[in-house]
């Protein structure tokens, strides 16, 4: 019952304590989903903005000096959004991978390890996020 | 915020429980201090095991609307003597019987069969007789289920998880009955293994406590209605009418879809029903009765 009692901070603590795998899995899974479109929306909104270029004279083009070009260009030599793009990485790796894994549930296969799987969703995501590091901060810093 | 617990429960319980000649003894040997001083003084009663020196801590979720010094939820702390297979229900009944007789919570057959005593212990929802003190980590947090209404202590209203187990129509109804009187209804042995674990629920509410979307959305069914739709809706020798008509039932707007597989349910029912497993399976018979492509 969402109005029920209200036992203080004790209980909110202790659940929070205990949350179990399946939970930080909803939680996380929510969490990046909300990432992920708010990102999409972004995208759109700063690509579309640099369109203009569509109609710029082949020479600007070749010459990387129309608006699209110097848009992005512009933006990759921000530090601070190479690092976002390592957390877009992050977020977009977890989501797929626990995607994957909710798929798995919802098939009904493997209920039993879906603790194991969540875990190792994580620990993939961790793995692939650090390997990505060098790649995404190449020349920024 | 220890320290200041158990004075003010002292005072209580003397105003109390003044007619009763054993009760101040009682009273500083679950206030007294440390641990060690405790099993030094309690020569004086009777049920103390021979080692007095093994006790456990625990605490102990106090609410008692009905009297103006108990209004405000505190934990009350009680050393109880330790003795082998002690479980969580043991503990309480015995802090009950000798330390604070006004401590209550509900209990039945002892041998997690009932469904009375689930409590929330050390963060999390579980049989009281089914758990072992030894098992647990000290002190021993004892408090009601959680998104529930406390009536005191360790009682919580069980009426709203009721309505929902009843809203599912948890009896068998088939069609039709077999033309003997006293002939039995037979199941396969494959059926009955079907739905053998969902046959288990006790009515304890520990799932429906742990659930999260049963705590946001007052609608949701919960994993233990699901589970009773589950194993009738399983159950072979019930009509496909009345099969439909479960089907129908959970698959609304607040039944099988509101899940989202957190696994939380699964994890503290103390009969280990695998509750996820047949809410996705109804999940999947609800998607197979509609979705026809031909």
């Amino acid at each position: 019952m969402s109005q029920s009692y209200n036992r203080g901070t004790i209980e909110s603590f202790s659940r929070w304590r205990e949350f179990s795998a399946g939970m930080w899995a909803w939680i996380f899974h929510k969490f990046t989903g909300w990432v992920l479109v708010g990102y999409l929306f972004t995208h759109i909104a700063v690509l579309s903005t640099a369109i203009p270029a569509a109609s710029a004279d082949p020479s600007t083009l070749a010459a990387s000096g129309d608006i699209y070009t110097q848009t992005i260009v512009t933006l990759e030599e921000l530090l601070l959004v190479r690092i976002l793009e390592v957390g877009l990485l992050a977020v977009a790796v977890f989501h797929i991978l626990n995607g994957l894994r909710l798929l798995l549930v919802d098939l009904g296969i493997g209920l039993e390890s879906q603790d194991k799987s969540f875990y190792a969703s994580v620990m993939l995501t961790g793995a692939i996020t650090v390997a990505s590091v060098p790649t995404f901060l190449a020349g920024a810093l | 915020m220890s320290t200041q617990l158990p004075q003010q429960e002292s005072e209580e319980s003397t105003a109390e429980e003044a007619a009763e000649p054993a009760a101040t003894d009682h009273d500083h040997e679950h206030t007294g201090g440390p641990r060690r001083d405790v099993g030094d003084k309690t020569t004086d009663t009777e049920h103390e095991p021979a080692d007095t020196e093994d006790t456990r801590e625990i605490r102990v979720f106090r609410y008692d609307p009905e009297i103006e010094g108990k209004q405000e939820p505190r934990f009350d702390t009680f050393h109880v003597p330790f003795t082998r297979g002690m479980t969580v229900l043991d503990a309480v009944i015995y802090a009950r019987d000798n330390f604070d007789p006004s401590l209550t919570f509900r209990h039945s057959c002892r041998q997690a069969v009932c469904g009375s005593d689930a409590f929330f212990v050390n963060g999390e929802q579980r049989l009281g007789c089914k758990t072992q003190i030894s098992d647990l980590e000290e002190p021993i947090r004892i408090e009601p289920l959680p998104h529930q209404d406390v009536v005191k202590d360790l009682v919580v209203d069980m009426d709203h998880f009721y309505e929902e187990m009843e809203a599912v129509d948890p009896y068998f109804d088939p069609d039709e009955t077999p033309d003997g009187e006293l002939e039995e209804q037979r199941q396969s042995r494959a059926n009955r293994e079907k739905v053998k674990m969902s046959t288990r629920c006790i009515w304890c509410g520990a799932c429906f406590s742990s659930c999260n979307i049963a705590a946001g959305d007052n609608e949701y069914l919960g994993p233990a209605a699901l589970n009773k739709a589950y194993r009738f809706a399983m159950d072979e020798r019930e009509g496909d009418g009345k099969t439909q008509e479960r089907l129908e039932t959970i698959e609304q707007d607040h039944g099988v879809w509101r899940c989202q597989t957190q696994f939380s349910c699964t994890n503290v029912c103390p009969k280990d029903i695998p509750l996820t497993e047949h809410i996705q399976e109804l999940k999947r018979e609800a998607v197979k009765s509609n979705l026809k492509f031909w």
